[in-house]
C-alpha cells in the first residue's frame, strides 16, 4: 500500500514538472511534437529507473556519514562528495544504456537517437537522485518505485505539452507571446491543472 | 583574438542574449527558488559564481581536454565548483541553504554552466571566458530577481522579509495572493516577462 501511494504521489502530486521544475531545458525544447517526445520521455524513464536505485545504493553505502562502517571506517562522512558520484554515476549509466541499447536494440536506438546522451544534463535525473538523498527512503524498493513514478509523471507532462503544442500552431497567438512564452503560459495553466491532485490520500 | 569586445561580452546576455528568455537555458532552478528574493539573490549569485569559474578553469584547461570525453571533464569541474559554493553555504547561512535544497546541487545540471562552456569557453581565452560566465550567470539572476520581486510581493505581501504592503490594506480587506507562491504562477510569471521583452525587442520573436 506504500509503495502504491508513494507512486501516485510521485506522478501527480510531486510531478517533476509542474511541482518541481526539473527537465525544464529539454521539456520546452523538445515538445515540439509528439512522437518525438515520447522518445524522450520513455528514455527518461528508463535512465532513472537506472541510476536512482544505484545511487540509493551508493548513498546507503558509501557516503552517507557513517555508512563505511561495513569497511571498519565508522567516523567517515563522505557526503560531500554526493554531487560529484551522483552526476559521475548518471553520466556513465547514459553512457553505458546508450551502448547497451545500441547493440541490443538498434531500432530502439534509432528511435531515441540523440536523445540518450543528452540525458546526462536533464535535471530530472539528477534532481531525482537528489531528491532520494533529501528524504531518506528505507529500502531500495521504495527509490525504484520514486523513480518509476517520477519518470512516468515526467512522460506524461511531456507527451501532453507536445500534443498541446501540435494543435496550437493553428491558433492565433499573439506575435510577441509566439514560441517561448505561450509555452510558458500553457505549461502554468497545465501545472494548475495538476494542482488538484493535490488532495489526494492515500 | 586580441580585439574581443569586451562591453559586448558583458552586456549582451544581461538584456539581448539573456539565458533564461532567450537561450532558454537554465529554467529549472529559476523557478523553483522565486518564492523569496533572498533564495533567489543568494541562487543568482552562487549560480553567478560557478558559471564564472567553471567557466575560466576550462578554458585555462581546453586545450589539453580531449575532445571525446569533454563533457565529463566539464562535469567534474562544474560539480566541484558547486560542491565548493555547497559547502560555504551551508556554513555560513544554514538555513538559505536548507530553503534551496537540492536546486543548488542541480546548478552541475544546469544548462546556462555547460551552455556557455561548450559555446564559449572551449573557444576563447581564460578571462573572456570569465567574465562571459559572470554576464550569463548575472543575466540568469536578473531574470531571478525580477520574478521572485513580483512573487514575493504579491504572495506574502514582503520583500527580503520585510512587510512592504502596510497592515492598513489588509485591515480595509486587502490578501495576499496565495496562487502566485505556487508552482505554475512562476510559469505564467516567467511567460509574461517574456512577452514583454519579445514586444519590446521585435528581433526576437518567432515565426
Amino acid at each position: 500500500m506504500e509503495y502504491i501511494s508513494l507512486f501516485v504521489k510521485s506522478i501527480f502530486i510531486d510531478n517533476m514538472i509542474f511541482a518541481y521544475f526539473l527537465g525544464m531545458c529539454s521539456y520546452l525544447a523538445v515538445s515540439k511534437s509528439v512522437k518525438t517526445a515520447t522518445g524522450l520521455g520513455i528514455a527518461v524513464i528508463f535512465v532513472l529507473l537506472v541510476t536512482l536505485p544505484i545511487n540509493y545504493l551508493l548513498n546507503e553505502h558509501v557516503l552517507k556519514p557513517g555508512a563505511l562502517a561495513w569497511a571498519g571506517l565508522p567516523d567517515v562522512d563522505l557526503s560531500f562528495l554526493s554531487f560529484i558520484i551522483f552526476i559521475a554515476v548518471v553520466a556513465a549509466i547514459t553512457q553505458i544504456v546508450e551502448m547497451v541499447v545500441e547493440k541490443f536494440a538498434p531500432t530502439l536506438y534509432s528511435q531515441l537517437g540523440i536523445f540518450l546522451p543528452l540525458i546526462a544534463v536533464n535535471c530530472a535525473i539528477l534532481g531525482g537522485s537528489l531528491f532520494m538523498q533529501e528524504r531518506d527512503f528505507v529500502n531500495v524498493g521504495e527509490a525504484t518505485v520514486y523513480a518509476l513514478g517520477s519518470g512516468i509523471g515526467w512522460f506524461l507532462a511531456i507527451v501532453t505539452l507536445a500534443a498541446i503544442r501540435e494543435k496550437m500552431e493553428y491558433s492565433n497567438v499573439p506575435a510577441a507571446l509566439k514560441g517561448l512564452g505561450i509555452t510558458f503560459i500553457t505549461v502554468g495553466l497545465m501545472a494548475i491543472s495538476f494542482m488538484t491532485f493535490m488532495g489526494i490520500q492515500l | 583574438m586580441s580585439d574581443i569586445n569586451f562591453k559586448e561580452v558583458l552586456l549582451k546576455p544581461i538584456f539581448k542574449g539573456n539565458p533564461v528568455t532567450v537561450l532558454v537555458l537554465g529554467i529549472c532552478s529559476s523557478l523553483a527558488v522565486t518564492v523569496q528574493l533572498k533564495g533567489a539573490l543568494v541562487m543568482a549569485l552562487s549560480v553567478t559564481i560557478v558559471t564564472g569559474l567553471s567557466s575560466f578553469v576550462v578554458s585555462i584547461i581546453r586545450n589539453s581536454i580531449p575532445n571525446r570525453i569533454r563533457i565529463i571533464v566539464q562535469l567534474v569541474v562544474v560539480a566541484l565548483m558547486v560542491i565548493l559554493v555547497d559547502q560555504i553555504l551551508k556554513a555560513y547561512s544554514y538555513s538559505i541553504s536548507k530553503s534551496l535544497s537540492v536546486y543548488v546541487g542541480l546548478i552541475i545540471t544546469n544548462c546556462i554552466v555547460m551552455g556557455r562552456i561548450e559555446a564559449y569557453a572551449l573557444g576563447n581565452k581564460p578571462i573572456p571566458s570569465l567574465l562571459d560566465g559572470l554576464a550569463n550567470g548575472a543575466g540568469y539572476g536578473l531574470i531571478l530577481v525580477v520574478l521572485a520581486f513580483f512573487r514575493e510581493i504579491l504572495g506574502s505581501g514582503t520583500l527580503f522579509g520585510y512587510r512592504i504592503i502596510p497592515q492598513a490594506f489588509y485591515d480595509a480587506g486587502y490578501m495576499d495572493n496565495g496562487l502566485v507562491i505556487l508552482p505554475p504562477m512562476a510559469l505564467i510569471l516567467l511567460g509574461l516577462i517574456v512577452w514583454i521583452q519579445r514586444s519590446i525587442q521585435k528581433d526576437l520573436q518567432e515565426k
